[in-house]
């Protein structure tokens, strides 16, 4: 697990990448996300304005987009055990305190089929 | 029996076309005159419209908090559980009308709300009226003539962020002790469920005094923060997911104050062979406690989301558990039948889609359900999941995730050791399960489990005063129990000297 990884892990879908160019736009400034895990809204990655979130020593940086940094708590990471995120957005309000991504839109994470290695005993 | 909808004729829930903040005793509309839909889950259409509140709401909320503390930390215990208990009969008077509003807004059954969320809830402030009367401070004879007195005081005023799985109920578990410990309060429901609580402070804003409960509803990313990173706090209490979680410490750091803080869980339900040793009520008794995965439609913190069972029993055990899950009835909420109602709202069903789908690219075999369905009527927009079950290994995302739906994941265990290694292998120690007729297993694997609450030959039972919190990064702190009044208060120590000499060093 290394704080820099070769190649991003993290890629974002056109509509993703639009939403951020809009908050970028908005805001004036860049933002993060952090994957969530747990209760209610736990599994959707949270966005921030950047630095809102204290990032530890046991958080992965997977990679940047547009200059937007995403993280992973490194347990989770293992747990996820998925080699490449994609970052979309969906139909529906955000949760927790992250930000929108957009009007009535909000920040997922896709996990498609090949991107998780099968399972070694 | 049916209930009707609220707002509908025949209904026991009047509904306004509009509600505004609850501070300081009043309802007062929020500060930019924004408003958004709030939705049932059953049918994807609006019930009415909540107050889409921004941080200038919350200074408001704290302004009447601030004011309200001095008068409601001085009150004796006597008065303070006097409203406690006026509380609990006031929502027991309107028991029937908050279960059907809560039901129609959060999509739970109303069979549960019936029959446990509120008469959970009215417990809860009976448990802390009771709780407060009975404390004590105490003092220690320290030596002949030094005597160390120690008192509970307030902190202040409390933030209370609660969850959208158990609207009154969280905010019970919350208020409650906050309240007996002589706090003032600021509540923030969660974003999908803010009317049920407001149908709750209709029902005592006579009997609590005013800016003693402030509730201020809208978006976590406009007001979560300007509530929760407030320096005008002295404590916060959070119930959701880890971010929030860390986020939430984060800002209590800052500003040097306590945090409670119950982040999610992935609990094992762990059935010995010996359930099966007899066909007998404990063995039904132990097919419910698995097919409790389904209770509140899998929206449970503690949801009991892993089955592991013994190998030898495995498929005569779950033949007869998937014959109890076929037989689940899902439908309307407010109909006393059902027993699953919708998800709560669209980005939960298609999440709990998505887990079903990485289960199956991971090779877990669906044993039943897995799919979103259609129960058909003025249903058909709901969002309703088929009660499911899949069979994998512990290492798999739908054993290692809380899905949050009724979503199992079953796996099998040769021995003692084998089960406790797997219960265990987890970020998350909230809740567990252990079913077994020998009680010598029951406890050593009850105290080997890294959970916070072990269920043993019973699950989701969630009575007043037993604790509930969670190890790992399932969170820090407890609740439901009297312990909460030590959460909720300062210690004040009076160290008092009777020895009239002095000390003879000066």
């Amino acid at each position: 697990m290394s704080d820099t990884p070769q190649l991003p892990r993290i890629t974002a879908t056109p509509a993703a990448i639009e939403a951020i160019g809009r908050l970028l736009a908005d805001r004036g400034g860049p933002v993060m996300f952090v994957q969530s895990g747990g209760c209610c809204a736990g599994s959707t990655p949270m966005c921030f304005p950047a630095g809102e979130f204290l990032v530890g020593a046991g958080d992965v940086l997977l990679g940047e987009i547009d200059g937007c940094p995403f993280y992973i708590d490194a347990a989770l990471d293992r747990a996820w055990h998925q080699d490449r995120f994609v970052l979309d957005v969906a139909a529906g309000p955000a949760e927790g305190f992250s930000l929108p991504a957009g009007d009535d839109l909000h920040f997922i994470v896709l996990s498609p089929a090949g991107e998780i290695p099968a399972l070694r005993d | 029996m049916k209930y009707a909808p609220p707002g509908q004729p025949g209904s026991v829930v009047t509904v306004a076309p509009r509600y505004e903040n609850f501070i300081g005793g009043k309802w007062l509309a929020p500060t930019q005159g924004r408003y958004r839909a709030d939705l049932s889950p059953a049918t994807a259409r609006p019930i009415t419209e909540v107050a889409h509140s921004t941080p200038e709401d919350i200074e408001l909320a704290l302004d009447a908090a601030h004011a309200a503390k001095d008068s409601w930390g001085a009150t004796s215990a006597t008065e303070r559980a006097e409203v406690l208990n006026a509380i609990a009969d006031a929502i027991e008077a309107n028991k029937e009308m908050l279960a059907v509003a809560e039901s129609w807004e959060n999509g739970k059954p109303v069979r549960e709300t019936l029959n446990a969320d509120l008469p959970l809830v009215i417990d809860h402030f009976r448990y802390f009226a009771a709780a407060a009367r009975a404390e004590e401070g105490s003092s220690t004879e320290i030596d002949k003539d030094l005597v160390a007195y120690h008192f509970r005081e307030p902190l202040g005023v409390v933030g209370l962020i609660v969850p959208f799985n158990f609207p009154l109920l969280m905010a019970a578990w919350k208020l409650a002790p906050a309240l007996a410990a002589g706090n003032c309060t600021i509540l923030k429901p969660a974003s999908p469920t803010p009317w049920s609580v407001l149908k709750l402070a209709e029902v005592i804003e006579d009997i609590v005094p005013p800016g003693v409960i402030n509730i201020v509803t809208g978006p976590g990313a406009e007001i979560g923060k300007a509530l929760a990173a407030n320096p005008r706090l002295a404590k916060i209490s959070f119930t959701g997911e880890t971010v929030t979680g860390r986020l939430i410490m984060q800002y209590a750091a800052q500003n040097i104050i306590p945090s409670t803080v119950e982040l999610g869980g992935k609990s094992p339900n762990i059935f010995f062979s010996d359930v099966m040793a007899e066909d007998d009520d404990f063995l039904d008794k132990a097919i419910e406690g698995l097919v409790l995965f389904a209770f509140n439609k899998g929206e449970v913190c503690t949801s009991p989301s892993r089955a592991l069972v013994q190998e030898d029993i495995y498929e005569a055990f779950m033949a007869r558990c998937l014959e109890r899950i076929a037989a689940i009835k899902q439908g309307d909420p407010l109909d006393t039948d059902t027993q699953l109602g919708p998800q709560v709202s669209a980005q939960q069903i298609e999440k709990i889609a998505s887990y079903v789908e990485i289960g199956r690219n991971e090779g877990a075999e669906v044993l039943i359900g897995g799919e979103r369905t259609d129960v058909g009527g003025d249903f058909t927009d709901g969002y309703f999941f088929q009660p499911t079950v899949l069979k994998g290994d512990n290492k798999m995302r739908v054993f290692q995730e809380e899905i949050f739906g009724p979503v199992l994941a079953v796996t099998t265990f040769t021995d003692d050791a084998d089960a406790l290694a797997i219960a265990n292998d987890t970020l998350y120690g909230l809740g567990a399960g252990v079913w077994t007729r020998d009680g010598t297993r029951a406890y050593t694997m009850g105290r080997a489990i890294k959970a916070g609450r072990v269920w043993t030959n019973c699950y989701h039972q969630y009575p007043a005063g037993a604790a509930f919190g969670g190890y790992k990064i399932s969170g820090i702190g407890r609740e439901n129990h009297r312990m909460m009044l030590d959460h909720y208060s300062q210690t004040k120590n009076l160290l008092v000297s009777y020895d009239p000499k002095p000390l003879g060093l000066f």
